[in-house]
């Protein structure tokens, strides 16, 4: 019967506040479960896209979630580094690409990746302006990064100082920018790419400066026939050029330039498993499956959501409670009005009708803002996955 | 000229409150445009003879037929029907909707039934009723916003919207002021004259009886016994 259904919208229409309150707390109740839910699910699905594509990864024998975590999404922790010398140990031992991955160092915020052109090609990220880093003192920035950061092919961002007082952790380097990542809706998005060297140079490992030959020699503090003692008024290049490239160089043994993890694609699957068998009964290192380490992690996720269900239930009565409490004392407060529309000729049904289509009204303006809070949720589910990583 | 015809005719009613009190009417007869006044000490059943009228509580016994429908072999559904589109009620507490307008409130009929059809000529005469009642300025007004008279005009005017050939009153000028209460009586008057309603008013003012055609006392009508005492 239109009559009642007209009644009911008139009603509820006229009570903005009560009926706006009723439908955003039942909303809410709807929407929590429902978008923890599309969340977790499209979180779950970006984690494990992400390690499956990424067969095995070598690091050093840290935390396995914080190794694979790591090499996967860039996340910030402290690892054992693991020499040069790997790569190629690795390389020799099986077929496959290797791609070494360098982290520990941030430019303003976002994740300095230490890498080669193999990377990119593994990853199929492609380039939307210029190129990848061609030489050391050149960043590629991830979409994200150039979006937030508004920066362009040509411009330059400083590297971050891990501490600021320390007077024995090289200076901010600053970077060019080399070229601009296509969006990939990963981790990738939001990380600054750069090649090897300028990660070592950032480690302290290799360092520019004026030629001591040219200088006042008042900077030189002494020196025998192995090297030369300098001032640290002596001008360290804080910046690459092609200019003063040539004049970067390191101190140290080639040896123990460290890296954090090695990404490893096998030429075949058994080939694969063979080397992290090999691998793994030795002491020093250790091969991780990231798919295993994720779902192990997701594990551990699906726990959170299950707790997060049952605070989702609890919500859920308490609120269908207090709505069914809140009908109930309406439909007593509405004796009156019910008691003069039967004698007005209404019957009874028209009456439940009335409350019925009420309740019914209220569910599906509920339930219309759950979904369109869930679809809209959905729309930042890239955000909200590079949030909760 | 043809003769008036009845409008109520009852005999031998009967309705028991379940052994504590009967009500008893043994005649009862109202003529086609007949104004007439329904009195009796608070108890003695006149709200209860106009619920019987108006369908409201089902016949136990006797006969009633009203506007020439008899009550006593209907169900409920045909006397709720017949009610809506056949009798206009008017109650001392006006009973209106608070959440809908003056207007809402003066058309609601036509949104309870799906046999009353809402259509041009209706919505014509609601607003000739309208006017007629004082209401034109007042229609997007809600209840709550009206005096204690107006609310009684859009009483008035919900209960002639669908020209009734019968008006019922339960005490309709029960919370007005005498002055008030004189002027709605008369302006109920004139609208059944309007639209040739008979009327049947339930009233404990006996200043306002002389306006009435007749007057009928319930307990010379009936013979209400209280097993109580």
């Amino acid at each position: 019967m239109i009559g009642a259904w007209h009644l009911s919208y008139l009603r509820l229409r006229r009570r903005p506040w009560t009926t706006l309150v009723l439908v955003l707390s039942l909303a809410l109740t709807l929407a929590l479960p429902f978008g923890v839910r599309v969340l977790m699910a499209g979180y779950e699905q970006q984690l494990l896209q992400r390690a499956a594509s990424t067969p095995l990864i070598l690091g050093s024998r840290s935390n396995r979630f914080d190794v694979v975590l790591s090499a996967l999404y860039f996340r910030q922790a402290r690892l054992e580094p693991i020499s040069l010398p790997e790569r190629q140990r690795l390389q020799d031992q099986a077929e496959g690409v290797v791609v070494p991955l360098h982290l520990g160092f941030q430019a303003q915020g976002y994740p300095l990746v230490g890498t080669t052109p193999e990377y990119f090609e593994r990853r199929h990220l492609r380039t939307r302006s210029g190129h990848w880093p061609l030489m050391a003192g050149e960043a590629i920035l991830g979409a994200t990064v150039a979006k937030r950061l508004k920066l362009e092919t040509g411009n330059f961002l400083f590297s971050d100082v891990p501490e600021l007082y320390d007077l024995t952790v090289p200076p901010a380097l600053k970077l060019r920018v080399s070229g601009i990542l296509q969006a990939s809706k990963g981790p990738d998005d939001e990380a600054v790419f750069v090649d090897l060297s300028t990660s070592w140079i950032l480690e302290g490992f290799a360092h520019g400066h004026q030629d001591p030959e040219e200088v006042d020699s008042k900077l030189v503090l002494g020196g025998d026939e192995d090297g030369v003692v300098m001032s640290r008024a002596l001008l360290s290049y804080q910046e690459i050029t092609p200019e003063n490239l040539a004049s970067f160089h390191d101190h140290g043994d080639p040896e123990r330039l460290p890296l954090t993890a090695l990404l490893f694609w096998p030429a075949s699957s058994k080939e694969g498993t063979l080397l992290k068998t090999r691998i793994n009964q030795g002491q020093a290192l250790r091969m991780f499956d990231p798919q295993k380490v994720v779902e192990e992690l997701l594990a551990y996720v699906l726990r959170i959501r299950r707790l997060v269900d049952y605070l989702s239930g609890i919500l859920a009565a308490v609120t269908l409670t207090l709505g069914g409490l809140v009908f109930l004392l309406s439909s007593r407060l509405r004796e009156a009005e019910f008691r003069t529309l039967q004698r007005l000729g209404c019957s009874r049904f028209f009456v439940t009708r009335l409350i019925l289509d009420e309740i019914g009204m209220v569910v599906s303006a509920a339930l219309l803002l759950a979904l369109t809070s869930v679809a809209v949720a959905g729309l930042f589910l890239g955000d909200v996955a590079a949030w909760l990583r | 000229m043809n003769s008036p015809k009845p409008v109520i005719q009852a005999a031998d009613l009967e309705f028991d409150y379940g052994g504590s009190f009967r009500l008893r009417i043994p005649a009862l007869q109202l003529m086609e445009g007949e104004k007439v006044a329904l009195v009796g000490p608070s108890g003695c059943g006149k709200t209860t003879l106009l619920h019987l009228i108006a369908g409201i509580l089902p016949l136990q016994s006797g006969k009633l037929e009203v506007l020439g429908k008899a009550l006593e072999q209907q169900e409920d559904a045909a006397r709720r029907a017949f009610r809506i589109r056949r009798l206009g009620l008017v109650f001392q507490e006006f009973e209106l909707l608070d959440y809908l307008t003056v207007w809402e409130n003066l058309i609601l009929p036509y949104r309870l039934h799906p046999d009353l059809r809402w259509h041009q000529e209706a919505s014509n005469r609601a607003k000739a009723l309208a006017e007629s009642l004082g209401l034109s300025t007042l229609l997007h007004r809600f209840p709550r916003r009206l005096s204690q008279g107006e609310r009684q005009r859009v009483a008035v005017g919900r209960a002639l919207v669908t020209q009734p050939g019968l008006v019922l009153g339960d005490e309709p000028t029960g919370n007005l002021d005498p002055d008030n209460a004189r002027r709605s009586l008369e302006l109920l008057f004139q609208q059944c004259e309007a639209i040739q309603a008979s009327l049947l008013v339930v009233t404990h003012d006996h200043s306002l009886l002389p306006r009435f055609d007749r007057t009928l006392e319930l307990p010379a009508l009936a013979l209400a016994e209280d097993h109580r005492s």
